[in-house]
């Protein structure tokens, strides 16, 4: 039988608790309690500080798999406890010196009134540590009883959080559909009701629990038992029913979510382009965020109607003008980089990024585009005498670049190109002793990626009617090589979902925003821990870290012979 | 006329005078054998004639026709196949994707098909782990994927860097009676070995290389038997 832990217990609760004062004097738990997850009863601020006691709970009992109760739940609640004591600490500091906050700025009153629930340092000191406690032992208990009822609960409650925390969006959504009387029932003024909560959770918890009792099996079967005209067939109505839900995607979302939806649009765009670089041809490109400007200003100085415009020409005679313009800047790039390798080519494509955006706000090219005051009054592209205006307009322009851009990388993928570019991201020499011309092979990788991404700058200077230099910084480029990775190197499907998760996230939840570095390399670091081919992997990654596997298991093998 | 002449070829690393007047021919149907120890020049050699390093002095012809207008990556086409030293397979690729990109410069779909199965025929092993990924194969097997993949561009003439390098005595042995038979099938060979004994024993002549210098040429059973050579490269005194 597992032992009772106390050293392990007490070790890891203050780790959590260390990560909840981090959290806390950083000013992240004061930020996000500015948002309800349940109206006016539980904030994301103190989801985000309980979190760490009640995780650790649970991972302290299973990383020893202690199954026996009594053992358990001491250990948890003992980490639960000692996850408070770094925040108590800091309550009775703030006690004895109350200057405290001329050198941790985030130490407010609001602060220490969310961590002591109002109550005072001591008593809501003593408050908190029992909370914490109390919630080590919960999570303690979600490893000691059953699965079978210990699943559903904690999904029940992680799903009703999730909701509570999305509340907004889908009150964005529904706010045409419902009544106002069922929607301020739902809704608090931030975050839905306590009622909706309860609602919530044993709706979603009873569902989840009668899925895996019978549901799961009777679906299996089901699935089991269709033909092979019937799968074909459920294949094409999902197909049909998705592309549908895109096509009305903007109607349903509202003009806000929409502008989100189109932001993410965008950098699936870059993010397909990158792709090709990094993923396909295993270039690291850290300036790639210079074609997004020169398709953008390309675009803004041959429509503007301002001073700097020149061209007057319509968006659509300029779209494919900007894409030839990035394209040949790519190949312009690629140039001097080709006997560049790994590190070193980062290193210098990181400057060529950097030099196209001091050009952009030097004074030098200030006569042509316009310095740091940028080009203004871009218009709004226009079709058949319909202007295209709203985000809601914008979204068709950037799906149908969007599907376009996946349309040509999965052709390419599989093309002899593609595996021009396989070959050399696996191996540089071996790939020239098959035959494969270097020179081209990588020229046309950043002429292509490049043109992904002066499609989308193109499109980003005609949405927003304005360019300005600033839009242009390094974080662009290191946002688009995050969501690569987060998404999955290589891989279409994972670009799209790494621009969900790094760009649409942020900006639901608005107050990510100031730690939104932060939360990338928290993001990054997980990723690279525990899913290090990303969240949607490509074929030939997966297969590669399952080879490891294998080989793995292999060698075991063999060590027990 | 031989199918690769080598004329006083000079090759520099820097200022390092790697080669120094290095000439061999091949003729069509032979294998040869290039020995020498460490640092001799052998690897300089096959760099040269596949067109990853420049001569500054002296040519390279195959057929007659200077190689050295070509770039390396032409050479494929031209019909010469080199197998670097190491190995060199695409460590993250499956079996088959190897083959097939051995194959790249190709546009003969039946003709591919066909080598395809000539090169399982040729190396049964990897006709049995055709969808594992390359990285995991053992040595022996990666050596012989990448001799495997150089024969899928249908060479004339195919460069051996060390195929022994690194192996099990039962596996050089294999590999050296596949190069053999690989030959018998009309591929001409030109080999660099250290292990001179088995080098010599599938070869039928051979080059001595010290310090980027030819010191001797002879046909492999004479080689075999020089005083010389047997005591500096097959151990015997």
């Amino acid at each position: 039988m597992a032992q009772l832990d106390v050293r392990d217990a007490i070790r890891k609760g203050l780790l959590a608790g260390v990560i909840a004062l981090g959290l806390s004097v950083i000013g992240m738990v004061e930020a996000f309690d500015q948002r309800d997850v349940i109206t006016d009863v539980f904030s994301l601020g103190q989801l985000l500080l309980f979190a760490a006691p009640a995780v650790v709970g649970f991972l302290v009992v299973k990383g020893r798999d202690i199954r026996a109760y009594g053992p358990a739940l001491i250990s948890g609640a003992l980490a639960g406890v000692f996850a408070a004591i770094p925040i108590f600490l800091l309550l009775m500091l703030t006690l004895i010196y109350p200057g405290l906050r001329a050198q941790l700025v985030n130490v407010s009153p609001t602060l220490i009134g969310i961590l002591t629930f109002g109550s005072g340092q001591i008593v809501g000191g003593l408050l908190l540590t029992a909370v914490m406690g109390v919630l080590g032992l919960v999570g303690a208990t979600t490893h000691v009883i059953p699965d079978r009822i210990s699943d559903p609960l904690v999904l029940g409650v992680g799903w009703t959080l999730l909701i509570g925390v999305l509340s907004e969006v889908l009150l964005n959504i529904l706010r045409p559909l419902l009544p106002r009387g069922v929607l301020r029932f739902l809704f608090g003024t931030k975050g839905i009701t306590l009622v909706t909560a309860v609602i919530l959770l044993v709706l979603i918890t009873v569902g989840i629990a009668w899925w895996r009792a019978q549901g799961r099996e009777r679906y299996q079967k089901r699935i089991a038992a269709r033909s092979a005209v019937q799968v074909a067939n459920a294949r094409r109505t999902s197909l049909g029913a998705g592309l549908l839900l895109l096509l009305v995607l903007p109607f349903i979302l509202g003009t806000y979510l929409t502008e989100v939806v189109d932001n993410v649009g965008l950098y699936v765009l870059m993010g397909l382009g990158l792709n090709i670089v990094v993923g396909f041809a295993g270039l690291l490109d850290l300036g790639y965020v210079a074609f997004f400007a020169i398709g953008a200003y390309m675009m803004g100085i041959l429509t503007s109607q301002g001073d700097l415009g020149v061209g007057g020409i319509s968006f659509w005679l300029a779209l494919p003008i900007c894409v030839a313009t990035s394209t040949i800047a790519g190949i312009i790039l690629g140039t001097p980089v080709l006997r560049m390798r790994g590190d070193y080519l980062a290193i210098v494509t990181l400057g060529f990024g950097e030099i196209i955006r001091v050009l952009a706000t030097s004074d030098l090219l200030k006569p042509v585009i316009g310095g740091a005051q940028g080009i203004l009054q871009i218009p709004k592209p226009e079709i058949f005498g319909f202007t295209i205006l709203q985000p809601q307009h914008f979204y068709y322009v950037i799906l149908a670049s969007v599907f376009l851009a996946l349309f040509i990388s999965s052709r390419l993928r599989d093309s002899r190109l593609g595996r021009q570019w396989m070959s050399l991201r696996e191996d540089e020499d071996v790939a020239e002793a098959m035959g494969i011309h270097l020179v081209k092979t990588k020229l046309l990788a950043f002429g292509i990626g490049a043109a992904f991404s002066g499609l989308a700058g193109a499109i980003f200077a005609a949405r927003l009617s304005s360019i300005f230099p600033h839009s242009f910084n390094l974080l662009i480029s290191i946002n688009v090589l995050s969501l690569i990775i987060v998404g999955g190197m290589g891989s279409l499907p994972g670009v799209v979902v790494g621009a969900l998760v790094l760009v649409g996230l942020p900006e639901l939840l608005r107050e990510f925003a100031e730690y939104r570095l932060l939360l990338y390399g928290a993001l990054l670091i997980a990723m690279m821990l525990r899913k290090p081919d990303g969240l949607w992997p490509s074929p030939v990654r997966r297969r590669e870290l399952k080879a490891e596997e294998q080989e793995k298991l292999m060698m075991q093998a063999e060590g027990l012979e | 006329m031989a199918l690769l002449e080598v004329t006083d070829v000079h090759t520099y690393y820097g200022n390092i005078h790697a080669l120094k007047g290095i000439s061999i021919s091949v003729a069509e149907g032979e294998i040869v054998s290039l020995i020498g120890g460490n640092g001799a020049g052998k690897t300089t050699t096959l760099r040269t004639i596949s067109g990853l390093l420049r001569p500054q002095h002296g040519s390279v012809t195959l057929n007659g026709e200077d190689l050295h207008q070509y770039k390396a990556h032409q050479l494929v086409s031209k019909g010469i196949a080199m197998v670097p030293e190491g190995r060199g397979v695409f460590a993250r690729l499956s079996v088959a994707e190897n083959l097939e990109m051995g194959a790249y410069h190709r546009n003969d779909k039946d003709g591919i098909a066909d080598d395809l199965k000539r090169a399982y025929a040729l190396f049964p092993r990897l006709d049995e782990r055709k969808t594992q990924v390359a990285g995991t194969l053992s040595g022996g097997e990666q050596q012989m994927l990448a001799m495997a993949r150089a024969m899928m561009s249908r060479p004339t003439l195919l460069l051996l860097d060390e195929p022994s390098m690194g192996l099990a005595p039962v596996l050089v042995e294999l590999i050296f009676s596949t190069i053999a038979d690989i030959n018998k099938e009309g591929t001409t060979i030109l080999l660099v070995e250290q292990n001179a004994h088995m080098a010599l024993q599938v070869a039928h002549r051979g080059y001595v290389l010290q310090t980027g210098e030819i010191v001797l040429q002879d046909s492999a059973k004479n080689l075999q038997r020089n005083a010389m050579v047997q005591k500096a490269y097959l151990g015997i005194d």
